[in-house]
């Protein structure tokens, strides 16, 4: 049996994801608690959760009362044990599958023997991940999309051993939070990235052929399909890197082509041209001239 | 800018009604030449002579090789199966094509508020290109139970801000006119990305046989 959640604990919260997932979880009346192992972290994603609020309320889209609620539902630990008292604990760490096996093991030992595990891997199978914890019937899949504290998509997954009533809880609780889930298998990438990846991926090989130019690419895609973004205009935007790290977790364990890092993206990426961090990618950030244009 | 409209039965990328006809002018008044099914008569005195493309290349009209034709063009307006024609036009030059009918071609469409994306001929051109393997992969994760039709829609636009999702989006076109371009683009790539998917087979072969109708 599961319980009734009322405390949520996101690991990694000093990140921007469990940044934005503490602040979904805290928006909804729930007392969040926010882990990670940097106090400079957690301090830096609390001065980020505060602006977010404040802007909120200038915009007047919050009240300012309703922003001290949240404030007062956030507060905030360095020591894994300060999660014992959570009935949900979400994790957004980093994208590596000991880590998280890792990270799970020791929630075990922390949490109550009814608390729930959600992961927020957007490329790791659930099941796996579940094996770090010996309840894996309490483990589930909660797929947030950046930033979390915007975007109402979950993508929720059952491992194979996930129980009915876990994922039920945590996809009710999902709903409370005035998110809107969708159900998926633990197949790679889920629905998103599994679509995702290897369309941007065939763009990057489009321009490699000769295809088109970037511009003329992107251009197509959003008068043709009324996307906002081109693929390689979305690319630039996650990084080029970003893609490289997706590519080498999809396709040693899909074998589809489509997922291969194009040799174009590795080339890119060893010049540097990582895309608007670095300020240069498929496009040039700092003057307006386009790459391969 | 005048231009001419030669059609041979209605026009894909300008349908009957559609305002763009109104303009055409007489050929020999046109600096413009549109093709939409009669074969080629090289002109090198028009600006730009543009041929509009089904799935085909332009290579499949013209000899890259001859000057006379360095002022053809092929162009296509992307629709989505039986969906109106979008706002997209896809613009195809070969290697020797002139500067000049370019920028003439670009300006004409941009005159009538249409898009223009510039592209090598190239099978798929751009958007079919990537989208069909797309399109495909989501109908075989269907097939696979990934998840719901309506989830992995839902996922699309609340995730991607996709006006549509996939699967909605190549039903609404038509599941057999569909798998006509998947399997012209297999047939020219001979990738598995590009094999027209279950539902696409199954749905061409009841429009072509008449056994059930043709979309589900």
């Amino acid at each position: 049996m599961t319980r009734a959640i009322k405390t949520v604990g996101v690991c990694g919260a000093g990140g921007t994801m469990g940044a934005g997932i503490a602040l979904v979880a805290a928006r909804a009346g729930f007392k969040t608690i926010s882990f990670d192992m940097s106090e400079g972290a957690l301090d830096k994603a609390a001065k980020q959760s505060a602006d977010f609020l404040d802007k909120s309320v200038s915009r007047g889209k919050l009240s300012g009362d309703g922003r001290n609620a949240i404030v007062a539902a956030m507060s905030r630990t360095t020591s894994i044990d300060g999660l014992r008292d959570c009935d949900l604990v979400i994790e957004a760490v980093f994208e590596d599958l000991s880590i998280k096996r890792d990270l799970l093991g020791r929630l075990d030992d922390a949490c109550a023997e009814d608390a729930i595990f959600a992961s927020n891997t957007s490329t790791l199978s659930i099941t796996e991940i579940a094996s770090g914890s010996k309840h894996p019937e309490r483990v589930v899949g909660m797929h947030f999309c950046l930033p979390a504290q915007l975007m109402k998509l979950i993508e929720m997954s059952p491992g194979i051993l996930t129980s009915e009533a876990t994922f039920r809880t945590a996809w009710q609780w999902t709903e409370a939070c005035g998110q809107m889930p969708v159900k998926t298998q633990d197949k790679p990438g889920f629905i998103l990235n599994a679509l995702l990846v290897p369309f941007n991926n065939d763009a990057i090989r489009a321009v490699e052929a000769g295809v088109a130019t970037p511009a003329d690419i992107d251009r197509a895609i959003k008068a043709g399909l009324g996307y906002k973004m081109g693929p390689l205009e979305l690319l630039d935007l996650i990084g080029l890197d970003t893609q490289v790290r997706l590519c080498e977790a999809f396709y040693p364990i899909t074998l589809d082509p489509r997922a291969a890092t194009p040799p174009l993206l590795r080339r890119m990426v060893a010049a540097g041209l990582l895309g608007r961090k670095s300020g240069r990618g498929f496009f040039d950030y700092q003057g307006n001239a386009m790459f391969g244009a | 800018m005048k231009y001419a409209f030669e059609t041979a039965g209605e026009s894909r990328s300008f349908p009957n009604g559609d305002a763009f006809l109104n303009g055409a002018v007489g050929r020999d008044q046109a600096d413009v030449v549109i093709y939409s099914g009669p074969r080629l008569a090289p002109d090198p005195r028009k600006t730009v002579i543009l041929i509009e493309l089904g799935e085909e290349c332009l290579g499949d009209h013209i000899d890259d090789d001859n000057p006379a034709h360095a002022n053809v063009l092929g162009f296509a307006r992307y629709r989505n199966g039986d969906d109106p024609p979008s706002r997209l036009i896809e613009l195809v030059r070969h290697p020797k094509a002139s500067e000049a009918a370019i920028a003439a071609a670009r300006d004409l469409f941009a005159a009538a508020g249409l898009e223009v994306s510039l592209c090598n001929d190239q099978v798929g051109r751009i958007i079919n290109r990537l989208v069909v393997p797309k399109y495909n992969a989501a109908l075989r994760f269907l097939d696979e139970g990934l998840a719901t039709q309506a989830d992995m829609d839902l996922t699309c636009k609340l995730g991607l801000g996709y006006p549509d999702g996939p699967i909605e989006r190549v039903v609404r076109g038509g599941l057999a006119p569909y798998y006509q371009v998947s399997k012209g683009l297999f047939e020219a790539f001979g990738t598995s990305a590009f094999a027209p998917p279950r539902r696409a087979r199954i749905a061409f072969k009841q429009a072509t046989t008449g056994t059930a109708p043709a979309e589900r």
